[in-house]
């Protein structure tokens, strides 16, 4: 069974997930920073492939997405990376990164590298979804990756439906009209959306992303979904730590706790 | 030849190319702007306003100009559209007329856009003044020290210029800011994208706008020449707006050749270019599928051309099939042959043409034709921007 499907079965709130770039801070933290946050007790791993252009993400992903490639990341190094990662890696894998590397690496070798070396799921925002159903769903599907799409406060319900119509694995909420980074509180207008969300009665699971930073903006995401999404709060202890394993620890220990 | 029929779909597709891949945080702006763009343009109200706009205030039509010593020298008919004329110096300024009066129809309050020279900028600044509009404009960091004339322009227009602080801080990391300001501002705020680039319907409707510059050349080429079609059509591409409105009336009349000119920088093989056609793959960048630089794994490369305004490193959907389905010639130019031409221009018909117009000057060296060919060769945009340029270049 897919992991991401287990995980929704076994667990149904407080989920977190945990996004970093693939190559930052060092070309070679990769495992090491999964291990860690496997460790410090996060649900999901999201692995962010680098890209020249990352139009959805703030100023502290661009940075790390940029020192990153210039650490000498490639989508060919990653899945080198990622052979071994079912040794020491027990909980969901997700790659997410932006069209165009993907498609250079062939969609068709991706997902087959996906499988092999254990991937869960994908999310691509810059993939619309006719694109997805008339040319890539059946080869996600005949590899076991589940495809995340995102919804934000101005997606319609008409368009929730269809996303929550063929997606499956679960759906990224963005907390608000905005690129990702991190924010200082949960305004009432989101905590009316997320509700608003939770009260169509969608088939998937909900996440919620962006500007999740915290303990408490954690708790507020997860009381009105099955859990949330931290990426930029997560790069900025990466920069600025000496010890990864350490501080990768103390800082989910401090959201989840 | 079902292949030489230039023609955007439903999916703002020509060919392979196009398309609309962009963040779902997005969809609903590029949603509402493509369920009601062609039926804004096509109202009459809209028609009107666009049409009064560029006689009165732009100055259109743009002369269609018959440059005697340029003719005698290159033994052919060749004929400049005066685009230079424009108010603001380029053609920039015909999409934004055509993309302010959408935006107030669809109730926005406030504009963005991305500049790489600044001429698009200028314009766009222009029309918010004309519009009373706030408008805000994100340039390349590097851009905004290489073109400071143009961002003191357009401060004094009223515009906020923000500069783009990411990559290579030139236009396309312009570009991903605006994207990112739209995502930020998706309600009140319209993007006025300056090329024919960008997801769905942005590049047909730009190409739209600029259109105006082939329909006047079909009536003033009866006049000159009784007959409407040219034997061929030359304008340079960086994103390619110039040549969508030199071409767009030409797309689908088989007799006439569409000559696309791009900078090959330093030379096309040097690793300082922006020959797209030469040098791109398709790829996806600002929510198209279209050729471009980039590396084997898929990273953007950064181009090189002497013209702000070509250094793009893709072009926009509608050129990446003209150039796969044969139906458009393209030639790269150098830095170097594009600044001669520049200067050959002056000394022969008395006008500086803006560095990116140059290039598609120098192609008449690159091209075949016959001696009785009617050429016209889209003259985008005047040179006073590119004085700097010139004197720096100093071979004159």
């Amino acid at each position: 069974m897919n992991r991401i499907d287990q995980l929704f079965q076994n667990k149904k709130k407080s989920i977190l997930s945990i996004y970093f770039t693939a190559g930052f801070p060092g070309l070679q933290d990769t495992l090491p920073i999964m291990e860690a946050i496997e460790a410090a007790g996060a649900d999901i791993i999201e692995i962010g492939v680098p890209y020249s252009d990352p139009i959805a993400d703030g100023p502290t992903i661009q940075e790390s997405n940029n020192q990153a490639l210039k650490n000498g990341m490639t989508l060919h190094l990653l899945f080198e990376q990622l052979q071994q990662m079912r040794e020491k890696v027990s909980i969901p894998v997700i790659l997410m990164g932006y069209l165009n590397p993907v498609v250079q690496y062939g969609m068709d070798a991706f997902c087959k590298k996906c499988k092999e070396v254990g991937v869960d799921g994908l999310i691509l925002p810059d993939l619309p979804m006719q694109q997805y159903l008339s040319e890539y769903k059946s080869l996600f599907d005949a590899h076991d990756l589940r495809n995340t799409f995102l919804i934000s406060p101005q997606t319609s319900e008409a368009r929730i439906r269809e996303i929550d119509q063929n997606t499956d694995g679960f759906i990224y909420m963005v907390s608000s009209a905005s690129i990702t980074g991190a924010r200082k509180s949960v305004s009432p207008e989101q905590i009316a959306y997320f509700e608003r969300v939770k009260a169509m009665g969608l088939k998937n699971p909900r996440l919620i992303g962006f500007g999740i930073s915290d303990s408490s903006s954690f708790q507020t995401a997860a009381a009105h979904a099955h859990g949330a999404i931290i990426g930029s709060a997560f790069i900025h202890v990466l920069r600025d730590s000496k010890d990864l394993k350490k501080d990768i620890y103390q800082y989910i220990q401090s959201v989840i706790s | 030849m079902d292949k030489a029929i230039i023609k955007v779909d439903e999916n703002g597709f020509y060919g392979q190319f196009g398309g609309a891949y962009i963040p779902e945080m997005l969809y609903p702006n590029i949603e509402e702007l493509r369920e009601n763009y062609e039926s804004i343009m096509a109202s009459g109200d809209f028609r009107e306003e666009f049409d009064r706009l560029l006689r009165d205030y732009v100055g259109r039509p743009t002369p269609l100009y018959f440059a005697n010593r340029l003719s005698e020298k290159y033994g052919a008919k060749i004929y400049l559209k005066r685009e230079d004329l424009c108010h603001t110096g380029a053609h920039k300024i015909n999409n934004t007329v055509g993309q302010i009066i959408l935006a107030r129809k669809l109730n926005k309050k406030r504009i963005i856009a991305e500049t790489g020279a600044g001429q698009h900028g200028v314009a766009t600044a222009t029309v918010c003044a004309l519009m009373g509009m706030e408008c805000t404009v994100y340039m390349g960091a590097v851009d905004m020290e290489r073109q400071k004339p143009n961002v003191e322009r357009m401060r004094i227009l009223g515009a906020n210029v923000v500069p783009a602080n990411s990559g290579s801080k030139t236009l396309k990391d312009a570009t991903n800011e605006a994207m990112r300001q739209w995502i930020n501002n998706p309600v009140d705020t319209h993007y006025i994208i300056g090329s024919v680039v960008g997801p769905h319907p942005y590049p047909e409707m730009v190409a739209r706008f600029q259109s105006v510059i082939s329909a006047e050349m079909k009536v003033q080429l009866m006049e000159k020449e009784g007959r409407e079609n040219p034997d061929l059509v030359i304008a340079c591409v960086g994103g390619g707006s110039n040549a969508a409105g030199a071409f767009y009336h030409y797309y689908n009349q088989a007799d006439v050749r569409l000559i696309a000119v791009e900078a090959a920088g330093l030379g096309v093989l040097s690793g300082k270019s922006a020959a797209t056609t030469v040098l791109g793959k398709p790829g996806i960048l600002h929510g198209s599928r279209t050729l471009l630089m980039q590396t084997a794994d898929g990273q953007v490369v950064e181009p090189h051309s002497i013209s702000a305004g070509l250094d793009y490193p893709g072009i926009g959907p509608v050129h990446a099939h003209l150039f796969d389905s044969g139906r458009g010639e393209f030639v790269a130019v150098e830095d170097e042959h594009a600044m001669q031409a520049g200067i050959e221009l002056s000394r022969l018909e008395g006008i500086i043409p803006a560095i990116e117009s140059a290039h598609a000057f120098h192609a008449l060296k690159q091209i075949k034709y016959r001696s009785s060919d009617v050429i016209v060769i889209n003259l985008s945009g005047r040179g006073d921007k590119d004085l700097e340029t010139y004197i720096k270049w100093g071979n004159y």
